[in-house]
């Protein structure tokens, strides 16, 4: 194994992993001046006969300049974390005209109903079909989440999604996939025995493939209601 | 305060949490320590007074056999899109897997329960020997079978795939249980009678069985061609109830002499499709059918 | 003998420990000390049945679908034949966060050395209320066997997580579990009962029964955490007792407050459920804070640094330990805008926790550091703890969180706060108690190879937990392999679960190093450590009633390498002549002048002092 983020293949990704990797950086800065001075002065200060401990019992300016600087740097990781937050869960950024569909989740499957040929959900072309998520690259999509049973959680790694299914509850979320390709749902809350399995196909297609994928579909589901 | 009051307030704190525990348990169905073992559970049940059955001499022992027929066309079978499980879809070289709740030759139905509801007094042995439900391919084999109150019903996984047992009857105790691993096998018996308890399996959504419990041996599923026959009955007056997912029930009364074979058919039409199937015990004051019997019919037929 | 009033109960006790039959001495005692002992050994025991719990857990992912050697033993309901079923996986991850939140390392915490420090420390001769005290700890061994004798039962322990999210933890048909998950409510409503009494105790006493002389900020930093640890308790208890009831009541008489399909909401479990959970992690946290700085300040021989700010911070994380319960539910379904608001106040209390940290490396600043087991052990703390802390930075972060939610990189983050945290803290506070406690001392090498083995198979089992998360492995998951992004990370998932079992290991050699101590440790002084707080000052074990006089207190508590002394600590309770200031920054303070502390020597606390010989 070694230490990386999976493979991104969507847009809320590239924003998710620089900010992963910027808190990397700070946090791995504080990590080592901590543990580095502990060390350090758990060298430098061991102890020796016949010495004794400076007595002090603090320093006010050193008291602010540690509340300080954490303060600052945190209130800067809060308001450059909550525009990207606003960006990708913010009730403005839903994009118009996406591609919607409805995921249901049920013990231990997914089930994706497309909007059919009409494009709109909730009329009788819609079809459904369990355990396979497919949608067209560089076209935003949005995903009305569902449950029947249990609480589930929608988790798509390379696309950065995660979102939890909710019984009695639609909860929409949306994403845009750069790349192709075929990855997994898996589910991220435990939800029964069978948690562990609770996986459908997802397939990033090309444009023009999804056109023809879902002509088919939609043509099948016609034919047979 | 003296200790005294204390020692009391600990001791009625202790018949507080005591007490909640039992009265949760009783209310949760799900109460008190009942062995896992067949002969017990065998024993349980509201059986009828302890008389015991009657021994039918093979001489004179009826049989009621017949047919189940179907007016119309069964509906296109659906294909079963197996592609996530490899281990299963591989299993069939014959053409993709589909659904089983409507199956027969023209003019039959199968997976039909028959038993026999009313006429049937005393108790029966319980057999020995186990019923197999497997799990083959991703499906239940059989789909649609009997056993006696008792029982051991010995489920079986044949793939190397997770399946869960999930079986929610309204007379008997639930169960969900898991078998992660090709071979593995659970023993689960029902201590009193229903027709029928649905097992699916949540993994698998398309999978779907019936099990029919019952307190005597009579009783029987209907073939490819419909058939189905109950032998060995002492000479008698019987109502024979016929049972099927999608269609629901029929029943009618048949008499049988010494020795005799009586026939009788079951019609179901196309027609009856939806019907309000039944879903709790025989033999037993029948309930209205309460909205929670409609939902488990609506999963088991898998639309 | 000796016969002193206690006069916040009334009740005469007893210095000297005779006349008193072997019930009431060492069972239903109404010592502090017994009773914090008591609470040890269940603690220690719940601790083993949380970490063998781990081992299972730790097998089934190292070696999946493996038969367990000589499992053979487990009835067909939770391996068959040694193989461990997803079901029986459930239960254990459930039992073990259980067990070890709730039976383990809060009693530890707070059970253990509340009980037995808090009088101790602030000079009284026992608890406000002692029996109420023998409630508490006695309400907790039914819930301790109910919670374990639900293993035995049809369906199972418990298996909806720690967490219990609804609707899983409340449709038996969902979990296949019923009776195993209402056991595991009544038995956390039952323990929170106790947790209650303890809380109220604690809380009646520190106000109530210090020594004259002991201000507020006199006392040690240990008992100022347990007393807001307390507090957090009080308020944050009740709502999960509550929330439990509605949850039991779902599962049993057909309420629907967590079933959406009469009007339930699921969401309504979890913000009760958090509201609770996230102070029970400052409950978790905050006495361990209070033990190391004890531990660090006595082993760098020098006051604590920045005493005021430690206390405040303390006070700080315990108020806003309230409104960031949002935290965990960011990907819950929760409007995102609400997410913001918890996302600022959660990254804020990341301060108080921080000036914590900074304030422990100013003490080691130019300390004369002692290397015992204690020291080791809270040093230790501060470096896991400070990983565990900036772990959560990313959890944080919103969208982040996106990401890493339900990951393991949040079971790395919770383990390296409560195991590297917390319970590397309860260890440093065992090695530096138990000559208190015992009277007998734990051999000083025997405890170094525990800290060095501990400190490093924790590492190399928890810190890769981080990069699993990272490459999206899901919680509570049975088999990963199942997944394809999960496809090339078992070599990983085998070697943290050897490291795993050979932490068990080391969780075994503590236990055998104890008991051996506890029979044939050498003789402990009244103060091995020469430290400075009161509980130093009586004798190792100190007897029945604590004090045959009540102390009288002079200095803060950390008077370590005194200018005005040779020897380099001087004892809350000595030399009245020598002036240690009562404020960090500002030169020495006159004594008794009733300044903002209300820091009266002697006189006021009148009634506080009835000692009759």
């Amino acid at each position: 194994m070694d230490w990386s983020l999976p493979l991104n293949a969507s847009t809320q990704g590239e924003a998710i992993d620089s900010l992963f990797w910027l808190i990397f950086w700070i946090t791995v800065t504080a990590l080592v001046i901590v543990e580095a001075g502990v060390l350090w002065f758990l060298w430098k200060y061991r102890g020796r006969k016949g010495r004794k401990a400076r007595y002090t019992h603090g320093n006010a300016t050193a008291e602010i300049i540690w509340t300080a600087i954490p303060a600052l740097v945190m209130v800067f990781l809060g308001i450059y974390s909550g525009r990207i937050w606003a960006n990708i869960r913010g009730i403005d950024s839903f994009p118009e005209n996406a591609l919607t569909l409805e995921v249901v989740a049920k013990q231990f499957e997914w089930n994706v109903t497309y909007p059919g040929a009409d494009r709109m959900l909730g009329n009788t072309d819609d079809f459904t079909i369990r355990n396979r998520f497919e949608i067209p690259v560089n076209e935003p999509v949005v995903v009305m989440l569902e449950s029947e049973d249990a609480i589930h959680s929608f988790f798509i790694p390379e696309l950065r999604v995660k979102q939890d299914a909710v019984p009695g509850m639609t909860v929409p979320i949306w994403f845009q996939a750069i790349e192709t390709g075929e990855f997994q749902i898996a589910c991220a809350e435990l939800c029964g025995l069978g948690h562990y399995r609770m996986r459908a196909r997802v397939v990033v297609h090309e444009p023009d493939s999804f056109e023809a994928w879902y002509a088919e579909r939609s043509a099948a589901a016609t034919a047979s209601p | 305060m003296t200790r005294k009051d204390w020692t009391r307030g600990i001791s009625a704190l202790w018949v507080v949490a005591i007490a909640a525990c039992g009265g949760g348990g009783d209310a949760g169905g799900a109460g008190g320590a009942e062995s896992a073992g067949g002969e017990d559970a065998a024993a349980g049940g509201d059986a009828a007074p302890a008389a015991a059955a009657p021994a039918v001499d093979p001489a004179v022992a009826a049989t009621i056999a017949g047919g189940v027929e179907f007016a119309g066309v069964h509906p296109a079978m659906t294909e079963i899109d197996m592609s996530e499980e490899p281990v299963c879809l591989d299993k069939y070289n014959q053409g993709p897997p589909t659904t089983e709740n409507a199956v027969g030759m023209d003019g039959r139905l199968a997976n039909v329960f028959v038993y026999v509801k009313e006429g049937v007094s005393g108790e029966y042995p319980t057999p020995s020997e186990p019923v197999l439900l497997n799990q083959e391919a991703c499906r239940y084999l059989p789909h649609v079978q009997g056993l006696q109150v008792g029982q051991t019903l010995l489920i079986k996984n044949s793939d190397a795939v997770l399946h869960n047992i999930n079986t929610q009857p309204t007379a008997n105790r639930g169960f969900n249980i898991s078998q992660p691993q090709a071979g593995m096998e659970s023993r689960r018996e029902f201590s009193r009678p229903e027709v029928m308890i649905p097992v699916k399996c949540d993994v698998h959504g398309w999978m779907s069985s019936y099990v029919g419990v019952v307190s005597h041996p009579y009783f029987s599923v209907s073939d490819m061609d419909g058939s189905f026959s109950i032998g060995s009955l002492p000479p008698g007056t019987y109502t024979v109830e016929a049972w099927h997912e999608l269609y629901g029930t029929l029943s009618q009364e048949v008499t049988v002499g010494e020795g005799e074979t009586a026939s009788i058919t079951f019609g179901y039409s196309a027609d009856m499709a939806n019907a309000d199937v039944p879903m709790e015990e025989p033999l037993v004051i029948r309930h209205a059918h309460a909205g929670e019997h409609e939902t488990a019919v609506v999963a088991g037929a898998g639309r | 003998m000796a016969t002193i009033v206690a006069e916040a109960t009334g009740t005469p006790v007893l210095a000297d420990e005779h006349h008193m039959p072997f019930i009431r001495k060492y069972v239903f005692s109404t010592d502090h000390k017994v009773i914090g002992i008591q609470f040890l050994f269940m603690s220690l025991f719940f601790l083993l049945v949380g970490g063998l719990l781990s081992v299972l857990i730790r097998y089934q992912l190292g070696w999946p679908g493996k038969a367990i050697p000589g499992g053979g033993a487990f009835p067909e309901t939770m391996a068959p034949g040694g193989i461990i079923l997803p079901e029986f996986y459930n239960s254990l991850v459930t039992m073990h966060g259980t067990f070890m939140v709730f039976f383990a390392i809060m009693p530890l915490l707070v059970g253990v050395y509340a009980n037995y420090l808090i009088p101790l420390q602030i000079g009284a001769h026992d608890m406000a209320f002692p029996k109420l005290n023998m409630a508490s700890f006695w309400i907790s061994i039914p819930a301790g066997i109910l919670m374990m004798a639900s293993f035995a039962v049809e369906g199972g322990a418990a298996g909806a997580g720690w967490t219990s999210y609804a609707p899983l933890s409340a449709r038996p048909d969902l979990s296949g579990v019923s009776l195993g998950q209402q056991m595991w409510i009544v038995s956390l409503v039952v323990l929170g009962l106790g947790s209650l009494l303890g809380a109220v105790n604690y809380i009646t006493t520190i106000i109530n029964n210090r020594a004259p002389g002991m201000t507020w900020f006199r006392l040690p930093l240990a008992t100022w955490a347990l007393f807001i640890t307390a507090i957090l308790i009080l308020l944050a208890m009740p709502v999960l007792s509550a929330a439990m009831i509605m949850l039991l009541f779902d599962q049993t008489i057909g309420t629907n407050f967590y079933l959406p399909s009469l009007g339930g909401q699921p969401l309504l479990w979890q913000h009760l459920f958090w509201f609770f959970g996230h102070p029970e992690v400052y409950i978790l946290i905050l006495p361990a804070m209070g033990f190391v700085s004890e531990i660090i300040s006595n082993g760098s021989r020098k006051p604590i640094f920045g005493y005021h700010s430690m206390v405040f911070a303390i006070i700080g994380i315990a108020f806003m330990g309230f409104i960031v319960w949002g935290h965990h539910m960011f990907q819950s379904g929760m409007n995102p805008a609400l997410g913001m608001s918890f996302m600022i106040a959660t990254l804020v209390i990341a301060v108080p926790s921080a000036i914590q940290v900074f304030n422990l490396m100013g003490t080691l600043w130019e300390g004369n550091i002692q290397f015992h087991t204690p020291m080791l052990f809270a040093v230790g703390f501060v470096m896991l703890f400070v990983i565990g802390g900036l772990s959560g930075v990313y959890m944080a972060s919103t969208p982040v969180d996106i990401f890493i939610h339900d990951t393991y990189f949040i079971v790395a983050h919770i383990h390296y706060v409560l195991l590297g945290g917390s319970l590397f803290a309860i260890f440093g506070a065992i090695y530096y108690w138990f000559p208190k406690m015992f009277g007998r001392m734990i051999n000083d090498t025997a405890g170094k190879i525990h800290f060095f083995a501990t400190f490093i198979l924790f590492n190399l089992t928890f810190f890769p937990m981080h990069g699993l998360g990272m490459k999206g492995m899901m919680r509570r998951i049975y088999d990963p392999a199942q997944y394809e992004h999960l496809s090339d990370i078992q070599d990983t998932n085998t070697m943290v679960s050897i490291a795993a079992i050979a932490l068990f290991a080391t969780g075994i050699y503590f236990l055998v190093i104890f008991f051996w101590s506890l029979f044939k440790g050498k003789r402990a002084p009244a103060n091995p450590w020469n430290a400075t707080t009161l509980e130093w000052q009586t004798p190792s074990p100190p007897k029945h009633g604590n004090w045959l006089e009540i102390p009288v207190v002079y200095h803060g508590p950390y008077e370590y390498s005194h200018p005005d002394m040779d020897r380099d600590w001087l004892a809350q309770n000595e030399r009245p002549d020598i002036v240690s200031p009562a404020h960090p920054g500002r030169t020495a303070q006159a004594q008794g002048g009733g300044g903002s502390d209300g820091g009266a020597v002697t006189g006021h606390h009148h009634g506080r002092s009835g000692v009759s010989a």
